[in-house]
C-alpha cells in the first residue's frame, strides 16, 4: 500500500497542486483499491447483480469514507496510538449507522435488497486502510481528496462489474431491457453464471487482468 | 504402410529443409511428426531421453477416442430418431444423422479453441502448443448433441482462456480445460446440458437425413438414467426405477442411452482405456483409483440405505460404474497428466478422491445427479496439495531411515 509522505506545509489550506491531483486520481486507476490492492472485494461480489444497487452501495461507501477520513484526520493529533483502532472503528461505525438510517428512510427498497452489506461497510478494509495509512498522517483537506479518490476507485469498479453482470446475466441495464427481443428469438440466452457470485469473481479477475496488462503493474 | 509413409516423407524432406519450400518447414514438421515419431531427443541435463513428445501423447489419446467417437455418432442419431418416435432406424441413417450433428461441433471446438491458442501463442511469442488437440476433441464429447454451436464456442473459449491460458498455457493449468468449459455451460446455460430438449436434433438435421418433418414425440421425456434414479421415490429400489424407465444393465454398459454424446458407452470407453493403458499414456493408478473410490463409497451407501432414504443409495456399485460420465471421466479426464497429481502415491489418492466424491455428489446432492465433472475439478484443485504431502512424507521416512542407519 503506498501512502504519500505526510503533506508538507502547503501554502493554502485547500491547495490543489500536482500532489493533490495524484491523491485524487491515483486510486481511481493506478492504485485502485479493488483491482490493485484487492481490498473490499467481498461487497464487490455481493452487491453487483444490479447496477442501481451498486450505485447506491458506492455512494454509501464514498460518503462514509470521506467523512471518516476527514474526522480522523482532524482528530489525528489527539488520538493516542495505542487505542487508535478502537477510535477509528467508533468513528466508522457511527457513520455507517447514519448512512444506513438515511437509506432506510429515503431508499427503503434498495436498502432492503442491500441487506447487511451496508452495515458491513464497517468491516470494509478500504476504510480502515485509508484511515490507518493516510488520514492519521495527513491534514483534513488531503484526507478528503484521498477519501473521494479511493471511494470513486471502489465505485467505478463496482458499477462496471454490476453493469456487465446485469447486461449479461439479466439482459437489462438499470432495470431497462437492453438486449433486444430479436436476439432472444434467434436463440440468445442470458448467462445464468453472471447472476451467481462466481460470475462477479470471474469478471473481477478479468478486469484485474486487463488493467494490469494496460498499466504494466506487477506485484 | 509405415515404410511407404516414411519413404514419402524422406523424399520430400530436403525440399522443405533447405529447398524452395523452406518457409513452410514448421507445417511440414508438424505433418511429419503426426505420422512418425520425432527424431529429436532431449539432450543435456534431463533424465528422460525419449522421442515421445507432447504431440505423440496427444495423438495416442485421439486414437483412443476413436471407438468412443464412432459409437457416439451412431448413438446420437439413434437417440435423435427415438426422441421423434421413429422405431428401429437403420444403422446407416442413424450414423449419418449423428455425424451431421457432431462434425460441426467438433469443427467449431477446434476452430474456436485453436484461435485462442494461436492468439496467446502469438502474444507470448511461443510456438503453438499441441495440448488443445485433445481438449478440442474431448469437449464436444461431454456435451449434449443439441448444444447450439455458439454456446459450444463460449464454453471452449472459457475453458481455454480461463481454464488454461490465464495460468500460462499447456502444462501450467490447474483445472482440466474441457471440464472447465463444461462447468461454464452447466452453470451459465443449464438448459443446454440437462432437460428433455437435449435430444431434439430437429434444428441440426436436414430433411434428407430424417426423411420428412421432425418433431419430438408426445410423451418423450429424454430422462437420462441418472435422472431416472435421482427422481425415484425415497425407499424404492434404484435398479427397479431404472428397469421401469427401460434401462437394463446391458443397455447402460453398451451405451444405447441418452446422455452427453461421448459418455454413454462404457464398452467403447473401455476400448479407449485399453489403448491408453497399453501405450502408457495415461496413469493406471489414477484410473484404478477412481474405480476403487466409486465402488467403495457407493458400496458404503448400499449398506446404509434404509426405507426412508433416497433411492440413489440403493444403486449397486457396478451400475454406478457404467452410468453418466464416470467411465469417460475416469479414462480421459482423471488421467490428464497436467492436472492430475504427479507422484505415484498422489495419483492413488487423487483417483480415489475423484471416485468417492463422484459417488457422494450423485447420491447426496439432489441438485446435481451427475457428480463426475465437479469431482474431477475439485480434485484437480487439490492435486498440488496431495503431491506436496506425499513428497514431505517420503522425505520424513528417508530422514528417519538415515537417522537409524
Amino acid at each position: 500500500m503506498s501512502s504519500p509522505a505526510a503533506g508538507a506545509a502547503t501554502k493554502s489550506l485547500i491547495a490543489f497542486g500536482k500532489k493533490e491531483r495524484k491523491m485524487l486520481f491515483d486510486p481511481m486507476l493506478d492504485n485502485n483499491p479493488i483491482t490493485v490492492q484487492v481490498l473490499g472485494v467481498c461487497s464487490a461480489l455481493a452487491v453487483t447483480v444490479q447496477v442501481n444497487r451498486a450505485i447506491v452501495m458506492a455512494l454509501a461507501l464514498i460518503s462514509v469514507l470521506v467523512f471518516s477520513n476527514v474526522i480522523i484526520s482532524m482528530l489525528r493529533k489527539l488520538i493516542p496510538p495505542s487505542i487508535r483502532i478502537i477510535i477509528m472503528l467508533a468513528v466508522i461505525a457511527s457513520l455507517v449507522i447514519i448512512v444506513d438510517q438515511v437509506l432506510q428512510a429515503f431508499l427503503f427498497d434498495i436498502s432492503k435488497s442491500l441487506s447487511v452489506f451496508v452495515g458491513l461497510i464497517i468491516t470494509n478494509c478500504i476504510l480502515l486502510g485509508r484511515a490507518e495509512a493516510f488520514a492519521l498522517a495527513n491534514p483534513p483537506w488531503q484526507s478528503f481528496l484521498d477519501g473521494v479518490g479511493n471511494g470513486m476507485g471502489y465505485g467505478i469498479i463496482l458499477v462496471v462489474v454490476a453493469a456487465l453482470r446485469e447486461i449479461l446475466g439479466s439482459g437489462t441495464f438499470l432495470g431497462f431491457h437492453v438486449v433486444p427481443q430479436i436476439a432472444y428469438d434467434l436463440g440468445y440466452m442470458n448467462m445464468g453464471l453472471m447472476v451467481l457470485a462466481p460470475g462477479a469473481f470471474i469478471l473481477l479477475g478479468l478486469l484485474v487482468w486487463v488493467q494490469r496488462t494496460v498499466t504494466g503493474y506487477r506485484e | 504402410m509405415l515404410r511407404f509413409v516414411s519413404g514419402m516423407i524422406g523424399k520430400f524432406e530436403p525440399m522443405f529443409k533447405d529447398g524452395p519450400l523452406k518457409i513452410a518447414y514448421p507445417a511440414f514438421e508438424a505433418g511429419e511428426t503426426f505420422f512418425l515419431g520425432t527424431h529429436h531427443r532431449s539432450t543435456g541435463l534431463t533424465h528422460v531421453r525419449d522421442h515421445q513428445d507432447t504431440k505423440r501423447l496427444m495423438i495416442t489419446v485421439i486414437y483412443a477416442l476413436l471407438p468412443v467417437l464412432t459409437f457416439a455418432m451412431w448413438n446420437t442419431g439413434y437417440q435423435g430418431f427415438l426422441a421423434e418416435g421413429v422405431q428401429s432406424p437403420s444403422i446407416v441413417s442413424s450414423f449419418l444423422r449423428g455425424a451431421w450433428a457432431m462434425f460441426p461441433m467438433i469443427l467449431t471446438s477446434y476452430a474456436v479453441g485453436g484461435f485462442w491458442e494461436a492468439l496467446f501463442a502469438m502474444l507470448r511469442k511461443r510456438e503453438i502448443e499441441e495440448g488443445f488437440l485433445v481438449t478440442g476433441m474431448l469437449f464436444p464429447l461431454i456435451l449434449a448433441p443439441s448444444t447450439p454451436l455458439w454456446v459450444l464456442a463460449m464454453g471452449v473459449s472459457f475453458g481455454v482462456v480461463i481454464g488454461k491460458e490465464v495460468f500460462g498455457g499447456v502444462g501450467m493449468n490447474i483445472l482440466n480445460p474441457a471440464l472447465t468449459g463444461r462447468a461454464f455451460i452447466f452453470f451459465t446455460y443449464p438448459s443446454m446440458i440437462s432437460g428433455s430438449g437435449v435430444w431434439d436434433l430437429g434444428a441440426k438435421s436436414p430433411e434428407f437425413l430424417t426423411g420428412g418433418a421432425v418433431a419430438l414425440a408426445d410423451g418423450y421425456t429424454g430422462a437420462t438414467p441418472l435422472l431416472a434414479v435421482s427422481s425415484a421415490a425415497p425407499g424404492t429400489s434404484a435398479v427397479e426405477a431404472l428397469t421401469q424407465a427401460g434401462y437394463s444393465f446391458f443397455d447402460l454398459f453398451v451405451g444405447v442411452i441418452p446422455g452427453s454424446v461421448g459418455e454413454t458407452s462404457a464398452l467403447a470407453i473401455l476400448m479407449g482405456a485399453a489403448v491408453i493403458l497399453l501405450s502408457g499414456v495415461g496413469s493406471w493408478r489414477a484410473m484404478s483409483g477412481t474405480v476403487i473410490g466409486l465402488v467403495g463409497v457407493s458400496f458404503l451407501f448400499n449398506l446404509l440405505a434404509g426405507p426412508e432414504n433416497n433411492a440413489f443409495m440403493t444403486l449397486p456399485p457396478h451400475y454406478h460404474l457404467v452410468m453418466g460420465g464416470f467411465a469417460f471421466g475416469a479414462v480421459f479426464m482423471a488421467t490428464d497428466p497436467v492436472t492430475a497429481a504427479i507422484t505415484p502415491t498422489g495419483k492413488w489418492i487423487y483417483g480415489i478422491g475423484i471416485g468417492g466424491l463422484a459417488a457422494l455428489v450423485r447420491v447426496v446432492n439432489p441438485a446435481y445427479p451427475e457428480g463426475m465433472m465437479l469431482a474431477i475439478l475439485f480434485m484437480n484443485m487439490f492435486s498440488p496439495l496431495v503431491d506436496y504431502y506425499v513428497v514431505q512424507g517420503s522425505r520424513k521416512r528417508r530422514q528417519a531411515r538415515l537417522a537409524a542407519a
